[in-house]
């Protein structure tokens, strides 16, 4: 990582000291919120009826929270800060007036969503502990797929937010694509409860990849259709041409 | 002599078919303030990007420090100072932890940036703001900050773009007295206006720009005395009469000059003009006599006012 990379995520990071309080309830209570609605609430009507296979349903929930969280984190922090960056603030041209060029930023910024994704995640799945839906140990191993699936999003949300000329497009997406990706990924439910032929659709999801591995890391049965090390492919590459795809745009949209 | 700071040879800018800048040459020395004058769209900006390695060189040559934008960007940014047209502060940060973030970004020693940053908010007469967010701060205020901003790494080259656009006149002053504090420090700057007041009063040389290229170049006084008359008579006539009496003012002084609003007269004595103008029964609703100033020059080297 270059030293430009390095000072990019400490300005994040001072920024971050300053600002966090604002971004606090996004965070954590809507988080916590849906785990004890989920949990809570409709856990125990689960639980209740039996017979589900799945040992406890909060339990079943708390892992795939947190690929989900790590998603919503991660395409938050990737699409209106973006554009606020490029057009808005125009804060990525001052840094760019100093000895960083646009991919320092890009991986800097990529740096940085990712310990900001890690960090919450810790914090969530101490709060899961607390609250009983996992064990230390299976929470803490989650938390490592979970934190992958966000950067799986981040860098090819961010690639397509830095190419944006205004900020139209964002509600849609998080409308038409987080929404139901946070809904048929497998998150409330085993996706074979799904109709079959819809099955092989939600195998395009990455949050589906993400949740299998997080709920594989946490010893909490899935949807044993594919193997771990396929979920795994699939983010990593996700990441990996996102993060192309992120340098090139940021040199496209801010070298000019 | 000493080594030029900035050199270009036939530096072009093109945006798809827009050319920004066409074919320009250029050497900034160190310790002068160098504008480019010209009206908006002129490529000032773009030239400006160019130099502040921001941006790529389309064509030509352009060495900055000796050094190639195009590989050597960073090492030519670490000894720049920028200030952009527009402001582009960190409005939820403090004052303080703007400049403190930026100084990291210079790689700067934190002691060393605390340090400066006491030193510059004292220069910006923002000293007693240093813990204030950057989001009330007046538009004069920001601009001092982002001023102060540009200067936290002891740049050897300073990039002014427009710096007072868009400020109040007492602001602008202040400004432009900050400026000359930083020229009398021996400060190498680079100011692009499309104010003529502003680049007579800071630019010890300028180029003046129009479309793209570059139409005359010099110090402001030599500008003058090249293009223009010592002296100038500004002449309105009452609405609809000026165009029957234009023919009549042929002869007076070395130049006539008829824009919309008015009549220019270009004459090394305005006395003598102005007294012509009432011997041949010509009665003008006012008049105003004046020195030749660099709009003078831009309308004579481009046929248009610099502020249209």
């Amino acid at each position: 990582m270059s030293s430009a990379t390095m000072r990019v995520i400490e300005a994040n990071a001072r920024m971050y000291r300053q600002t966090w309080r604002g971004s606090i309830v996004s965070s954590f209570a809507v988080p916590i919120f849906t785990l004890l609605a989920m949990g809570g609430g409709l856990g125990r009507l689960v639980d209740a009826g039996g017979q589900t296979g799945l040992g406890s349903y909060l339990g079943f929930v708390a892992p795939a929270l947190l690929a989900a969280t790590a998603m919503m984190t991660a395409v938050g922090e990737s699409t209106y800060p973006v554009l606020a960056g490029i057009k808005w603030t125009k804060s990525y041209h001052a840094a760019l007036a100093t000895p960083v060029a646009p991919a320092d930023l890009a991986n800097g910024l990529v740096g940085f969503l990712g310990i900001r994704v890690l960090f919450n995640l810790l914090v969530y799945a101490g709060l899961m502990v607390l609250m009983n839906a996992m064990d230390l140990i299976p929470a803490l191993t989650a938390v490592l797929p979970a934190a992958l699936t966000g950067l799986a999003f981040a860098t090819p949300v961010m690639a397509w937010a830095a190419s944006l000329d205004d900020d139209r497009a964002l509600a849609s997406f998080f409308r038409f694509v987080v929404m139901p990706l946070f809904l048929f990924s497998g998150t409330f439910y085993p996706v074979t409860q799904l109709p079959e032929w819809v099955q092989p659709l939600v195998w395009l999801s990455p949050l589906f990849h993400g949740i299998e591995l997080s709920r594989g890391a946490a010893g909490v049965a899935g949807s044993p259709a594919l193997p771990w090390w396929l979920h795994l492919a699939v983010l990593l590459a996700l990441f990996g041409v996102g993060l192309v795809l992120a340098l090139r745009s940021f040199t496209k949209r801010l070298w000019t | 002599m000493t080594e030029p700071l900035v050199v270009a040879n036939n530096l072009s800018k093109k945006f798809g078919d827009f050319q920004a800048v066409d074919d320009i040459d250029f050497e900034i020395a160190p310790g002068e303030a160098f504008g480019f004058l010209g009206p908006n769209g002129a490529g000032k900006t773009s030239t400006m990007k160019m130099i502040a390695s921001i941006s790529p060189v389309t064509s030509g040559h352009l060495r900055v420090f000796g050094l190639d934008p195009k590989t050597h960007g960073a090492a030519i940014r670490a000894r720049l100072g920028v200030v952009p047209q527009e402001d582009n502060l960190d409005t939820e940060l403090t004052v303080e932890e703007n400049l403190f973030i930026y100084g990291r970004y210079f790689d700067l020693p934190r002691q060393e940036i605390r340090d400066r940053i006491d030193q510059l908010l004292d220069f910006a007469q923002l000293s007693d703001r240093k813990k204030s967010k950057v989001d009330p701060l007046s538009g004069g205020m920001k601009r001092r900050l982002t001023i102060a901003r540009g200067l936290i790494n002891r740049p050897d080259l300073v990039i002014l773009d427009e710096p007072t656009t868009g400020l109040d006149p007492q602001a602008r002053h202040l400004l432009w007295d900050r400026l000359y504090r930083l020229k009398r420090e021996g400060a190498t700057l680079v100011i692009t206006t499309h104010y003529m007041d502003e680049a007579e009063q800071l630019c010890d040389r300028l180029v003046i720009m129009d479309k793209g290229k570059i139409v005359g170049a010099g110090s402001p006084q030599r500008l003058i005395q090249e293009h223009s008359t010592r002296e100038v008579v500004e002449l309105r006539f009452p609405a609809g009469e000026q165009d029957a009496v234009v023919d009549r003012l042929e002869g007076i002084g070395k130049r006539v000059e008829p824009l919309p609003d008015r009549v220019l007269l270009y004459a090394d004595e305005a006395d003598d003009a102005l007294e012509e103008v009432h011997r041949r029964g010509l009665a003008p609703e006012m008049t105003l006599a004046r020195r030749s100033t660099l709009e003078d020059v831009f309308l004579h080297l481009t046929g248009r006012t610099l502020v249209e």
